[in-house]
């Protein structure tokens, strides 16, 4: 299969420092959840409801995410927004592995988790999730998902990176979740 | 005991200063820039960082300190890492003859001008480097592209700044303040009007922002000449960028504005004032306008910017003359 020979072994995490700040690491991790820059990549219609998340209504801007870089070196989020075709695969690799540590990977959508309508039996155009090409912290559902779930999906990033939970959780998830 | 002169302490002074007010002035600059952005487009901008977002640009210059640097495979490590700071470090310098109020001055130099206008040629330079010692065909065409616009950008820029210099016949732009008076209609720019429009338009095409942006236009060269840095490499081009809009504004507002000259009470507030007020309308122009196309950028610039600074430059010397 084509996916074993493009996974990628790029490092998901900083290194160990030799000196231990605890108060330190943790503003800085603070900083990190506080200015997530997603990159400019779209792969398919998911894109279109990350667009929609960046305009005025739903405005990522208000969490210090609407800075979307088109340099992978300058970005700290990748949002992978739709189908990943085996053509597309190692150019989606490739931009993960251009992107400075730390780094974080949101997969977008159903095509991006698992390959959502697009999988059955003897498909040869897709992968079937991108977790089988780079490490994935946040899977959000949905066929395309609501700009709501992208912005959830990156509280759930800011929760991973900073260890809490910054806004209040809206009614509709409080019965799911906590 | 050997002595330290008066005024090398006072340079070092002065610097720490203009040190301390750049960085204090990119954050605001930076907050102020997606805060007009987000209303412009009727969206809040950053808001749940802080009051109202304001810790928003800390975050990101710690951010940017926190992420990793990244030398590109068979890149110029040395002129790589060099351009960041070579855009940076002249920047400080410009500050120095900039007459903020009638004795807060860095350097009160003769030909203070003159000194602002030469180094600030260097960030050309730096850009020129990025693009060309990251090894990446983006960065490259962003740095050609800048290169010809700036060499474009400067030169009508140059023949307004003349044109004042005639009026006044001074370089010191300490001098230039003090003849102008405390209403606006005593200031620079009731007589030169051209010239301020056509210094302001420079001025835009001279610190790369939109819509004369094409050395990093985003749509067609993914990031321009930083396409290759990562954190504070590209903070440092960020912050290099701000600065350099600062001290146009600035040098706009001592020529064309009267400077600390106001209403009522003479101040550096009044400098300050007005300087964020062209701040304002730079990032206005930004968030309103679209990118120019290259051959509209330098048809602007040689068939219309060119022909009239020196037609005002013309007057400007015939009436000098004459009176």
């Amino acid at each position: 299969m084509a996916e074993e020979n493009i996974l990628t072994t790029g490092g998901h995490h900083i290194e160990e420092g030799l000196v231990h700040l605890q108060l330190a690491e943790d503003a800085m991790d603070i900083c990190r959840s506080m200015s997530l820059w997603p990159m400019t990549f779209g792969l398919a219609c998911c894109a279109i409801e990350m667009m929609a998340c960046g305009m005025a209504r739903f405005d990522m801007a208000r969490y210090g995410a609407e800075v979307f870089r088109p340099s992978a070196r300058q970005a700290d989020l990748m949002i992978v927004a739709g189908t990943v075709t085996k053509k597309m695969a190692p150019a989606v690799v490739r931009l993960y592995e251009q992107m400075p540590a730390p780094k974080w990977v949101m997969a977008l959508g159903n095509c991006a988790i698992s390959g959502g309508p697009f999988k059955f039996k003897n498909q040869y155009g897709i992968i079937e999730g991108v977790d089988k090409l780079i490490p994935v912290d946040v899977f959000v559902p949905g066929c395309p998902p609501r700009p709501e779930a992208l912005l959830e999906g990156l509280f759930e990033i800011q929760q991973k990176v900073s260890g809490k939970r910054w806004w209040p959780v809206p009614e509709a998830l409080q019965k799911e979740k906590f | 005991m050997s002595q330290i002169p008066v005024e090398l302490v006072k340079i070092l002074i002065a610097l720490v200063a203009v040190a301390a007010f750049v960085g204090l002035n990119g954050l605001v600059l930076v907050y102020l820039e997606r805060k007009v952005a987000g209303h412009i487009q009727r969206r809040p901008g950053p808001f749940e960082v802080g009051p109202h977002g304001l810790l928003q640009p800390l975050a990101d210059a710690v951010k940017l300190i926190g992420k990793q640097l990244f030398t590109p495979k068979n890149a110029d490590g040395f002129l790589f890492w060099l351009a960041p700071i070579l855009s940076f470090m002249p920047v400080l310098l410009l500050f120095l003859p900039l007459p903020f109020g009638p004795k807060l001055t860095g350097m009160n130099l003769n030909l203070g001008l003159l000194l602002i206008l030469a180094f600030s040629g260097l960030n050309v330079l730096a850009t020129c480097l990025a693009g060309w010692g990251s090894n990446n065909k983006y960065g490259i065409l962003g740095a050609a592209r800048a290169v010809s616009q700036s060499v474009a950008y400067e030169i009508p820029l140059l023949l307004s700044v003349l044109a004042i210099a005639f009026q006044t016949g001074s370089l010191n732009l300490s001098e230039v303040v003090a003849g102008q008076g405390s209403w606006p209609w005593q200031w620079n720019f009731m007589v030169q009007p051209l010239a301020f429009i056509i210094f302001f338009v420079s001025a835009l095409g001279e610190t790369n922002r939109a819509p004369f942006d094409l050395a990093e236009a985003e749509s067609e060269l993914t990031a321009g000449f930083h396409t290759e840095y990562s954190g504070m490499g590209f903070g440092m081009f960020f912050l290099a960028e701000y600065a350099n809009m600062i001290v146009v504004c600035s040098v706009a507002v001592a020529l064309f504005l009267g400077g600390w000259n106001g209403p009522f009470f003479d101040g550096a507030w009044w400098f300050l004032a007005k300087v964020y007020v062209l701040l304002l309308v730079m990032i206005w122009l930004r968030w309103t306008f679209p990118r120019v196309r290259f051959d509209q950028l330098l048809n602007l610039n040689w068939k219309w910017l060119m022909p009239l600074a020196l037609l005002n430059l013309l007057i400007t010397a015939f009436v000098t003359k004459l009176s």
